[in-house]
């Protein structure tokens, strides 16, 4: 039973990690129509950039902070720089190049920061909560993390409901020409959905090196499955990004205690192909018949 | 004088089989002339660039020529590097080269089947997810079945005996004993060899047409009767048996098969190989293929003084390779060789106007020659390397 439940908590926090990714998936797919793979290193890069401040000394929350600015400024520039010019080209196109940035960054990574494994410092205790006389799988920092996703998926439906930045970027994002004709600036809404994407996908990459071993391919295995805890909640939708995100996590979760860890990234390529086969909208997609 | 020549030209473009078993022919007596004079560090790099260029050739069929994208091809590799592992795990298996080598491309042309199906349905970034995924997901099978597949360690293989009949052709050839290395070196552009003409055979020929048309325009093509799925796995196998053949030579080259040795980035890099060559063309892929293996030790020499160790050479020739990828898309959607092409036909065009005499049969006046080229069965008129251009992104109904 106390197997089953840690499990289960390991499941939910690994299942948050890959909503924050898949979130930061949607939010580009969302006003774009590109699905950025280059997402992974770009959160390596600056998750490496807060693990040197932190060893240089510096305040652990200074770091973070720091790391998702670098993220903000890194998304906006990609999007400014390399994304525009293939805005409305065949698909394929993106999609090479989106491989191609996924290449630059990890490499970069290399280059600059080595490929030995460092330890990046938790956030908070990772002491097993204990109640009663029992220890139980989750710790303060895994609290926070599932306090950080939640806090950002709620700001990013506040934006997009609640502000009139948000409705613009929603707008642009939908029709790009009607959203042109009533004064929406387009391209601007663009590099920000691009920037708010780079900053949550920074996010899962802090999230997932706290307390754990970092090296410049750690997030290769998050794309996959952030990739398809959004195909999952049918690419458009925050909240079935984090749904989709929770159902793989425990499902994954449960596969690695049970059957063998090994086999995760080939269960998680079965649920992918029976999700796309079945379901190709998405779980919750009210319209069938989606083109993937 | 001049009709003769037009002759030749004329059955030069018109009869793909003798134009490629001729450039094979050739292709042999070159690799013989250099793998003779080569070092034997130089022989393993050459064998490292032969089993590249083979996986990546089959990617270039795929995805230059059918339009679909896939990081899977490392993984395929994976198959045909331990199905021959496991058949050579002991010193004297006894098994045949060429019976093995065949084993390995059925094992890896069955899983390619499977995949092939699969992705027969999937598009432009689902497709890269889903193979995405395959990549990621096939090394952990090594340590998975630990037992079989010797973990993280890998399964360590014995190359069999050079047999006698090599050794004394090349004893009579060059005067020398061949080395372990150079022997590798020449199974492995053999093989290059042989999948490359069948490659560029099956691209001149009606499947690649078909492939060529399924690309281009899904609902043209089945209107012209041609089956979707059936173009599809077809193309997904062939590519996948490449891949098995080059898999088994990375086997025999390395001689320890483990799962780090394919990575993500290998598969990563056969994709921008093939980017880069031109989404499409057989030559630009050996070359690009080359230039990958030979740019980390380029690297490092320049650097000589700046004490770059071998890995961070290469890690630096693979950002190199990204730049120049994300670059290449930008600014030359055709890639290097397509850039090269493009300024080789503009050039014959320029001399056939100033000579007045045209070449052969396929009668283009301009840049015609450009487009009967050996391998680039794939040059469309368009700029853009084409995916699915009829319907960007999603559904039949209507909504989006």
């Amino acid at each position: 039973m106390l197997q089953f439940t840690n499990t289960a908590l390991a499941g939910l926090v690994l299942g948050m990690i890959f909503a924050a990714f898949a979130l930061a998936l949607v939010l580009i797919w969302r006003s774009t129509r590109i699905l950025n793979f280059a997402q992974a290193p770009m959160a390596v890069l600056t998750t490496y950039i807060a693990l040197v401040m932190i060893e240089d000394g510096q305040s652990y929350w200074l770091a973070f902070v720091v790391a998702l600015l670098c993220g903000l400024v890194l998304g906006a520039v990609v999007e400014r720089v390399v994304i525009r010019p293939v805005e409305g080209k065949p698909d394929i196109n993106a999609v090479i190049l989106t491989l191609g940035l996924f290449i630059v960054f990890k490499s970069a990574a290399e280059v600059i920061f080595g490929t030995k494994l460092r330890t990046y410092p938790p956030s908070f205790g990772v002491r097993g909560l204990s109640v009663g006389d029992t220890t139980i799988g989750i710790t303060t920092s895994d609290f926070f993390t599932i306090g950080a996703v939640l806090a950002t998926m709620a700001v990013l439906v506040a934006l997009f409901r609640f502000t009139d930045l948000g409705l613009k970027m929603r707008a642009a994002a939908n029709n790009q020409e009607v959203a042109k004709l009533l004064g929406v600036k387009v391209g601007a809404m663009l590099t920000l959905g691009w920037a708010l994407a780079a900053v949550v996908g920074s996010l899962s990459g802090l999230l997932i090196a706290s307390g754990g071993l970092v090296q410049p391919s750690y997030m290769d295995s998050i794309v996959v499955f952030g990739f398809i805890a959004a195909v999952i909640g049918g690419l458009e939708s925050p909240v079935g990004a984090v749904v989709g995100g929770l159902l793989l996590g425990f499902s994954l979760s449960f596969v690695s205690g049970y059957i063998g860890a090994q086999l995760v990234a080939l269960v998680a390529l079965g649920i992918l192909m029976l999700v796309l086969t079945f379901r190709p909208g998405g779980l919750f997609a009210a319209t069938q018949g989606r083109r993937v | 004088m001049s009709t003769l020549t037009t002759r030749v030209r004329a059955s030069w473009s018109s009869y793909p089989l003798v134009r490629h078993l001729v450039t094979a022919a050739i292709a042999l007596v070159v690799v013989i002339v250099v793998l003779t004079a080569a070092s034997d560090f130089q022989a393993t790099k050459l064998t490292e660039m032969a089993y590249i260029a083979i996986a990546a050739g089959g990617l270039t069929l795929l995805t230059g020529l059918n339009g679909q994208i896939s990081l899977g091809h490392g993984a395929l590799m994976a198959f045909g590097a331990y199905t021959t592992a496991l058949l050579y795990d002991e010193r004297d298996a006894g098994l045949p080269l060429v019976l093995v080598v065949l084993i390995a491309v059925a094992v890896t042309v069955a899983v390619g089947v499977l995949i092939g199906i699969a992705a027969a349905r999937l598009h432009g970034p689902y497709l890269a997810g889903a193979t995405l995924t395959l990549a990621i997901a096939v090394p952990g099978l090594g340590n998975q079945f630990k037992d079989t597949l010797g973990g993280d360690q890998g399964l360590r293989l014995f190359v069999p005996e050079i047999p006698q009949w090599a050794t004394d052709t090349a004893y009579y050839l060059t005067g020398s004993d061949p080395s372990r290395s150079k022997y590798v070196a020449f199974l492995a552009w053999v093989t290059l060899i042989i999948v490359f003409i069948l490659l560029a055979n099956l691209a001149s020929s009606r499947v690649g047409r078909r492939w060529a048309a399924v690309r281009d325009d899904e609902v043209a093509a089945e209107i012209a009767g041609i089956d979707l799925t059936r173009a599809r796995v077809s193309a997904f196998v062939v590519s996948a048996a490449a891949a098995g053949a080059a898999g088994a030579m990375f086997a025999l080259a390395q001689r320890t098969v483990s799962p780090l040795g394919f990575s993500l980035n290998l598969s990563l890099t056969l994709l921008a190989i093939v980017v880069l060559g031109g989404l499409g063309s057989l030559t630009g892929a050996i070359l690009l293929s080359g230039v990958l293996v030979f740019l980390p030790q380029f690297v490092q020499d320049l650097g000589a003084g700046a004490n770059i160790d071998a890995t961070r050479a290469s890690q630096m020739a693979t950002l190199v390779f990204g730049l120049t990828m994300v670059l290449v898309i930008l600014l030359a959607p055709r890639g290097l060789a397509g850039g090269l092409r493009t300024l080789r036909a503009k050039l014959t065009s320029a001399t056939s106007s100033r000579g007045g005499s045209h070449a052969g049969p396929s009668g283009g006046s301009s840049g015609g020659s450009a487009d009967s080229d050996p391998d680039s069965p794939s040059s469309t008129e368009t700029a853009a390397p084409r995916g699915n251009s009829s319907d960007p992104t999603i559904t039949k109904k209507g909504t989006s």
